[in-house]
């Protein structure tokens, strides 16, 4: 059994990027091929594959290898159906979450070598550069933090005096970041609101948590002003610990989604939180 | 102006995401249970890509959609009550098996052979949309299949946002790491986009829109090909949704600052 393992990193193209993927596994001569879940490798690893003449698999959290056989792990229906599979045909290309490459290269005693791909031969496409998603300021999204910081659409809502509070929310939010150096996750329907992306530049899209957001890998996860529905909930799959504040005592974190759930306004606990950091 | 767009739109059914899941073994590999009965939604990102594909039809006159879905006729039969008046399009169907645990090979190579077989497609026009990923298999190959298959050699994936200029090049953000957008300029089609949430709400329901699509909808889906599509190469060992609940203990009647003391205690351990 030959295993490889390849790292892309920077900016890419897909025409830059396929030939150059397809080319490693072809010349590698390895029956499986790893490779980490970036959105480089994403953006190219499926034509690739198929290029390679080889299977491929995304999003795995686990492999194992006993002589021949090859068993990995991956989540179906956005983290809710964890399935253990394998493939008898290879090559096969198995791409892990990004944060479990290099654990799972060394599982399998595999050293990741790096691709540099040429320019593309020919292509309608040119890279202008790199972006912030959301206005200015440093990005709000951290993946090394040690802490996600969750903000639900109750930030926006009316509040015990019937009047809403939008930039006290915000500089509350803002100021809780820069205290705790966590990153900002946001539930659907907070970044959905025209009034939020007006009042919260610091967050987009990119923030959202669930099942059409992000799953990330925090330690520790503190929920504010969210409800903890299903379709939010699905995205904390890989967050360790969990707190939430809210106002409800009935509300999805109290259902066994969180470990505490603090029975309280988020606007007061935070800004005292603020205070003591 | 440029001349008119021709938007394929790949997207089908997952089931509705408040729904509870539980896998079972079926003849036919694992499925899950009561899948049949389960209520279903388009897929949240290709229903994105629905509604970009839609705005950008509409800025060009003579534009227009086609939504290829694969899924269980009788299904999508159901799903299109409620789609078909979101948004103007052509339904191409394909009656094949739609779910997580089917192999994404098979799937793209039914949605190519559908696509291909549209009468006069001219792909020198055509920009082909999807979801970055579907919310069952999630595995973010398929459309990158569906294009390959096509010849088609511009991708761009997880995009949420593209500016087309009237000279036909368009500018488009893709999703990267740590909160930023690679942009990048393509210089006319065809060209591929698997779409993460972009910008456009979700259009309300339009009685007179699925009435007229509805003529479409009903005979698409009576001609709708068999596809020949299951977990292909994969052979699964096990299926399980591993125990989340956690023993939540419910603070309430505390002041502000024992909480926020108690945060900032958990917070630095
Ligand atoms: C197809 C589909 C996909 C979806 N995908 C996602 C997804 O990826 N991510 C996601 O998040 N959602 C997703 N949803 C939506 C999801 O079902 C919920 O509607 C959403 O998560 C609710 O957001 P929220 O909890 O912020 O808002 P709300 O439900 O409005 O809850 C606001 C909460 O704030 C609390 N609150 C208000 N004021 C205060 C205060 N002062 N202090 C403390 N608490 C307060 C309230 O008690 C309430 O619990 C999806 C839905 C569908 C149908």
């Amino acid at each position: 059994m030959k295993i490889a393992a390849f790292n892309l990193s920077g900016q890419g193209s897909f025409a830059q990027d396929a030939p150059a993927i397809a080319e490693a596994v072809k010349s590698s001569g390895a029956d499986i091929v790893l490779l980490p879940g970036t959105s480089r490798v994403r953006r190219a690893v499926g034509a690739a594959a198929m290029r390679a003449g080889a299977e491929v698999d995304t999003n795995v959290v686990d492999l194992s290898i006993d002589g021949e056989a090859v068993t990995a792990q991956r989540w179906l229906y956005r983290q809710r159906i964890l399935a253990t599979f394998s493939r008898a045909a290879r090559p096969w290309v198995i791409v892990t979450d990004p944060s479990l490459f290099a654990g799972i290269c060394e599982k399998v005693g595999a050293a990741p070598a790096a691709l540099d791909p040429a320019p593309a031969a020919s292509s309608r496409t040119t890279v202008n550069g790199l972006v912030a998603a959301a206005g200015g300021g440093e990005s709000t999204i951290r993946p090394d933090a040690k802490l996600l910081f969750v903000a639900g659409a109750g930030w926006t809502k009316k509040q015990a005096d019937g009047a809403t509070h939008l930039d006290e929310a915000a500089a509350t939010i803002t100021g809780f970041l820069a205290k705790s150096g966590a990153s900002l996750g946001s539930s659907k329907s907070l970044v959905d609101m025209p009034e939020a992306a007006e009042a919260f530049k610091f967050m987009s899209h990119m923030n959202q948590v669930g099942q059409t957001g992000a799953t990330p890998r925090h330690a520790k996860g503190l929920s504010t002003c969210c409800h903890g529905e299903e379709p939010h909930v699905v995205g904390w799959r890989f967050i360790g610990e969990r707190r939430a504040v809210n106002l409800d005592a009935n509300c999805g974190w109290a259902q066994g989604k969180a470990d505490v759930l603090y029975v309280a306004d988020a606007f007061e606990v935070m800004k005292k939180v603020n205070e003591l950091l | 102006m440029g001349k008119p767009l021709n938007i394929i739109v790949c997207g089908s059914l997952v089931p509705d995401p408040l729904q509870t899941l539980e896998p079972v073994e079926t003849p036919q590999g694992p499925g899950l249970k009561n899948e049949q009965m389960l209520p279903s939604v388009l897929d949240p990102w290709a229903a994105c890509a629905l509604y970009e594909a839609a705005a950008l039809a509409k800025a060009r006159a003579g534009s227009k959609v086609t939504l290829v879905a694969l899924g269980p006729k009788a299904k999508l039969q159901q799903l299109m009550m409620t789609v078909a008046q979101k948004a103007p399009f052509q339904l191409v169907a394909v009656n094949a098996p739609a779910g997580g645990f089917t192999d994404a090979k098979a799937t793209a190579a039914a949605l190519a052979k559908a696509i291909q077989a549209i009468p006069g497609l001219d792909l020198s026009s055509t920009l082909l949309f999807g979801g970055c990923a579907s919310a069952s298999r999630d595995a973010g190959v398929t459309l990158q299949f569906v294009a390959e298959a096509l010849g088609i050699g511009e991708f761009f994936m997880a995009v949420d946002e593209l500016k087309l200029a009237d000279d036909d090049t368009f500018t488009v953000l893709e999703r990267v790491e740590g909160g930023q957008y690679q942009s990048s300029t393509c210089a006319g089609f065809p060209a591929a986009i698997g779409w993460a949430t972009g910008s456009l709400p979700e259009p309300p329901n339009n009685p007179q829109i699925g009435m007229m699509n509805m003529r479409g909808v009903m005979p698409a889906l009576m001609k709708a090909a068999v596809a020949d599509v299951g977990v292909g190469g994969i052979s699964y060992a096990k299926a399980e949704v591993p125990a989340a609940k956690r023993d939540t203990v419910v603070k309430k009647d505390m002041t502000a600052d024992a909480i926020a003391a108690e945060i900032v205690e958990w917070i630095k351990q």
